[in-house]
């Protein structure tokens, strides 16, 4: 059942990731990338992390996508023409991606579990509460990190309001 | 024929989800007469009237006219995307209802019947797909390419992104005192002294429901904030262009999502299917009343929800763009925060 669910959205995800690269319009390459969105909500789901599937709906689908089609919608973008692009993605660009790929898959095939593994289906019961085990450890091994990122958010927020304030 | 455990909850469920899918669908029909009766009352006319007794009938004949009209298709759409986003708007906004519970804890086999499925993070599960939602009307509006539509859908999908952050917060009041995202540990939360422990009077939640309250109706595009279908100035909004079942879909899946809302301040804030009088009397009757009851309540609580929604429309004018902004931001905003921080005090402070 996990097993099937995983193959369905992995491979949906990855059929919307190709064709955000390969649609000439720019709304259709936004909705295409909605839909891995989800697709990789669902793949956390079924690993059992449920808050960070609901996480990932919300933030990146509901408010980030939404801004990104929004301003499409306004700027009215047209079709793209395609180009030959340029010379050094040509070359360097499938061996790169092979690189990464291979680093990648070694890494976490040969460090997995030191990494920490999941399970399909991991711990999907209604008694492990994702919430409570991310919040407690959000606020005693990971305070710093996390207060130091907030700090960096509203910094960022700060910037925008500076950038959209109009000049006297 | 013997069924195995894992074949009989599927049967069970797919049967769960076609009640409740039915169940559904007729609700919103049936608050669409509501409305039209309702408002009529209101403004001293009688509203429907000739269809069946008292104009019952006049959801089903509403449905045959517009299945039965002309289903047209202006020639510059963007074609694939115009006939997806009336689907995207009314199945987001079917499929929210699935987590909600609307009746006590009774199991059949082992499997829950009054709630299509138990979600550990539930208010989370209908506040996303609320969100997604938004792209059926973002891109109704864009593939529509009229300027009406597209200004309609854009103060639309504006107006939901802005509103959707005070929603959110306003939740996080109830889901302190529940410690917990699961919709039925939130209605179980609010147990205990009949209508003192729902959070709307007990748990001191006032403040956090009217926020919601304020926010869905915006967030659902209803009047005083339906300036997307603001038809002195875009003369439908973002479905201008659509016609027949498309059109109608929309319509639906506008009545779902208030109906959703509805639900959610019930289950949130007025303890759910809980009765107003659970704990004080005992509980009396056959099984299947007290099965029953519950339901009632919860029918009963919602369908008060509806009647606020359409007072509210018959009642007050749309605001200005710009007062709804202001007001969602620097208003609804900050109370929301306000009302975390007082209610994490208070907590703090009991125990």
């Amino acid at each position: 059942m996990h097993l099937a669910l995983f193959f369905i959205f992995g491979g949906l995800a990855v059929l919307f990731a190709l064709n955000l690269l390969l649609q000439r319009h720019p709304i259709n390459s936004a909705l295409s990338l909605v839909v891995v969105m989800m697709s990789l909500a669902v793949l956390y789901w079924s690993l059992g992390a449920e808050f960070l599937a609901a996480a990932q709906i919300i933030v990146y689908s509901g408010a980030v996508m939404v801004l990104f089609v929004f301003v499409i919608m306004l700027l009215n973008a047209g079709e793209e023409e395609h180009t030959r692009g340029s010379k050094v993605a040509a070359i360097a660009g499938l061996p790169g991606a092979a690189a990464i790929f291979c680093v990648l898959s070694f890494v976490f095939l040969s460090e997995g579990h030191k990494l920490g593994l999941s399970h399909l289906g991991g711990s999907l019961d209604e008694a492990t509460s994702n919430i409570s085990q991310i919040s407690s450890l959000l606020f005693t091994d990971l305070l710093l990190p996390f207060e130091v990122t907030s700090i960096l958010i509203l910094v960022a927020i700060l910037g925008a309001v500076v950038l959209a304030k109009k000049e006297r | 024929m013997h069924l195995s455990d894992f074949q009989l909850f599927v049967l069970i469920t797919i049967i769960k989800i076609a009640v409740v899918l039915v169940i559904t669908l007729t609700a919103v029909a049936y608050t669409v007469l509501l409305e039209r009766k309702v408002i009529g009352r209101i403004q001293n006319r009688w509203g429907p009237s000739r269809v069946g007794p008292f104009g019952l009938l006049q959801p089903l004949a509403d449905g045959i006219k517009l299945f039965l009209k002309e289903d047209l298709m202006p020639m510059s759409v963007e074609r694939p995307l115009f006939v997806a986003a009336p689907v995207i708007a009314l199945a987001c906004a079917l499929v929210s209802v699935a987590v909600v519970p609307f009746g006590a804890t009774f199991k059949i086999q082992g499997v829950d019947i009054f709630q299509v499925s138990n979600v550990n993070i539930g208010l989370l599960v209908i506040l996303g797909i609320t969100s997604i939602g938004v792209y059926g009307i973002a891109l109704s509006g864009w593939s529509s390419n009229n300027k009406y539509s597209l200004m309609g859908s854009l103060r639309a999908s504006s107006q939901v992104i802005s509103y959707e952050l005070a929603l959110g917060l306003s939740l996080v009041g109830v889901v302190l005192r529940a410690g917990s995202l699961n919709l039925r540990d939130i209605v179980n939360s609010q147990m205990g002294h009949g209508f003192l422990s729902w959070n709307f009077f007990g748990g001191l939640q006032f403040v956090g429901f009217f926020i919601y309250i304020m926010a869905a109706y915006a967030e659902t595009n209803r009047a005083p904030f339906d300036l997307p279908e603001a038809e002195s100035e875009l003369v439908a909004g973002y479905h201008t262009e659509y016609s027949s079942m498309k059109f109608a879909m929309f319509f639906m899946a506008e009545y779902a999502n208030m109906l959703t809302v509805s639900c959610v301040a019930t289950l949130l804030f007025f303890g759910g299917a809980s009765s107003p009088f659970e704990g004080w009397l005992p509980a009396f009757g056959p099984a299947w009343l007290q099965a029953i009851l519950p339901i009632f309540w919860f029918v009963a609580k919602v369908f008060a929800f509806l009647f606020l929604y359409i007072w509210v429309r018959a009642t007050l004018p749309r605001f200005r763009y710009d007062q709804l902004m202001s007001f969602g931001w620097k208003f609804l905003l900050p109370l929301a925060m306000a009302n975390i921080l007082a209610t994490s005090l208070i907590m703090a402070l009991r125990s």
